[in-house]
């Protein structure tokens, strides 16, 4: 049986998407967002090689960790904060539950 | 004006693949790409990353995917526009197309195929308010014809292959080289990262960490750029910037060709994988319909059928039989290859 977790999504505009998501379909952040149809490109298609998938991670307690392909990534990205991730580089599991992420202004 | 039966934008897996069916129905193709390689998103994005779900490949490197395309469509003589951006399509009178590049290379013929993927990459640009003064006044998003900077002092940014590659190349050719990039780590090879620390060690290069460029001097041309670190703003009298970030693909063009688009693609009927203009087909993952995967094996299947209304197109009076390789073999052409422009 599938247990689905609460996430927030903010797009660009500042609107509040929130989404339940099962946690045993394998899923990452990026495609999620994808799947709902949100502004977010995963041009590299979840290899943490483009950071068009980059999201500010709001609820401090899930940052988790960034991967060392994520970390150079996002050495070379644009607008990267403290909180910076790469949506793709996030596993969607149940110690996400109350997830809220805003995705970052898209490279222009 | 470069003549040929199909003119096909993007020279990915999916544009290679249809040079290879079309060449079965003895049509000629050309590609054209903006970028100066074939291969599109493998050569560019990920050229050593394995893909497993190419039939019969229980696993192939991205770039080896691209090499086995390029031999097996080799017979039919494809030829290339390569380092070009197609930029608008024009209809003549008898339903053919000329499409015209960034750089004015113009091409004919009466089919055009879009395989442009995501789009043309472009490079990803630094968010410095006053770039767009200095572009070809001293930044540059891409080394042109490296000759012409042999031997000058500049700054590099970036801590990819590419931006370690030229800053190893400029410093060995007696440039004195600025490396700026934001980390520590680099994204490039280790073997290139162990070079341009030795070249640093012998005085030939300068690796600023954890810095960037922020500012942008100059009158007309660049004359300086601004370091910027934690601990402090440094100022360094240069002409010449190459921020090396890697391209992304972008759309462009492709938006305003009266083609119907939803989401960033081109809507197609699946029964030929045309476009709502006749004689403009879209395969691969710029095309979008019900229940559309984005995937290598799709656009091949893709780009399969549409070959098919092409010929159709193109010999209004025959009818065309499938004929089967193991039958037939490949009868590639016998004459030379169109003119190949490439532009780097």
């Amino acid at each position: 049986m599938s247990l689905d977790i609460n996430i927030t999504v903010i797009d660009r505009e500042g609107t509040e998407h929130e989404f339940a998501v099962p946690t045993d379909m394998n899923l990452n952040l990026m495609e999620v967002c994808k799947g709902y149809d949100l502004p977010v490109a995963g041009i590299c298609g979840g290899m943490a090689m483009c950071a068009s998938c980059q999201v500010y991670i709001l609820t401090e307690e899930h940052f988790g960790e960034r991967n060392d392909d994520e970390q150079a990534m996002l050495d070379e990205a644009y607008h990267v904060e403290e909180n910076s991730r790469l949506g793709c580089q996030i596993p969607i599991t149940a110690e996400l539950n109350g997830l809220k992420v805003k995705i970052a202004p898209e490279e222009q | 004006m470069i003549k040929t039966d199909i003119i096909i934008i993007g020279a990915g897996p999916v544009g290679l693949f249809a040079v290879f069916e079309a060449g079965l129905m003895k049509l000629r193709c050309h590609l054209i790409d903006a970028i100066p390689q074939p291969g599109g998103q493998l050569s560019e994005i990920y050229p050593k990353k394995p893909i497993y779900d190419i039939p019969g490949y229980p696993s192939v490197l991205a770039g080896e995917l691209v090499d086995k395309l390029m031999e097996q469509a080799a017979p039919f003589k494809p030829g290339f526009t390569l380092g070009e951006r197609a930029d608008s399509i024009e209809r003549q009178d008898d339903g053919s197309f000329i499409v015209t590049t960034s750089k004015g290379t113009q091409h004919h013929a009466p089919v055009i195929m879009i395989a442009g993927g995501l789009g043309s990459f472009e490079p990803r640009k630094p968010l410095i308010s006053n770039i767009g003064e200095f572009e070809e006044k001293g930044v540059r998003y891409i080394v042109k014809d490296p000759d012409q900077f042999e031997g000058k002092d500049m700054v590099i940014s970036g801590g990819g292959d590419s931006a370690l590659d030229w800053a190893i190349y400029f410093a060995e050719k007696g440039s004195f080289v600025h490396l700026v990039h934001r980390s520590d780590r680099y994204r490039a090879h280790k073997d290139s990262v162990s070079r341009a620390q030795e070249l640093a060690a012998a005085g030939k290069m300068k690796l600023h960490t954890f810095a960037e460029v922020k500012e942008l001097n100059g009158d007309d041309d660049l004359t300086a750029v601004v370091i910027h670190t934690k601990e402090a703003n440094t100022t360094v009298d240069t002409e010449l910037w190459f921020p090396l970030f890697g391209l992304s693909p972008k759309l462009g063009p492709i938006g305003d060709w009266g083609l119907d688009i939803e989401k960033n693609a081109i809507v197609v009927d699946t029964f030929d994988y045309q476009t709502n203009r006749p004689g403009v087909f879209a395969i691969g993952d710029v095309n979008t319909y019900p229940g559309k995967l984005k995937l290598i094996l799709c656009g091949f299947h893709e780009a399969t059928l549409a070959v098919q209304t092409a010929y159709n197109i193109i010999n209004p009076d025959k009818k065309f039989t499938l004929k089967y390789t193991t039958v037939q073999g490949v009868q590639g052409f016998e004459d030379e290859q169109p003119k190949q422009t490439i532009t780097s």
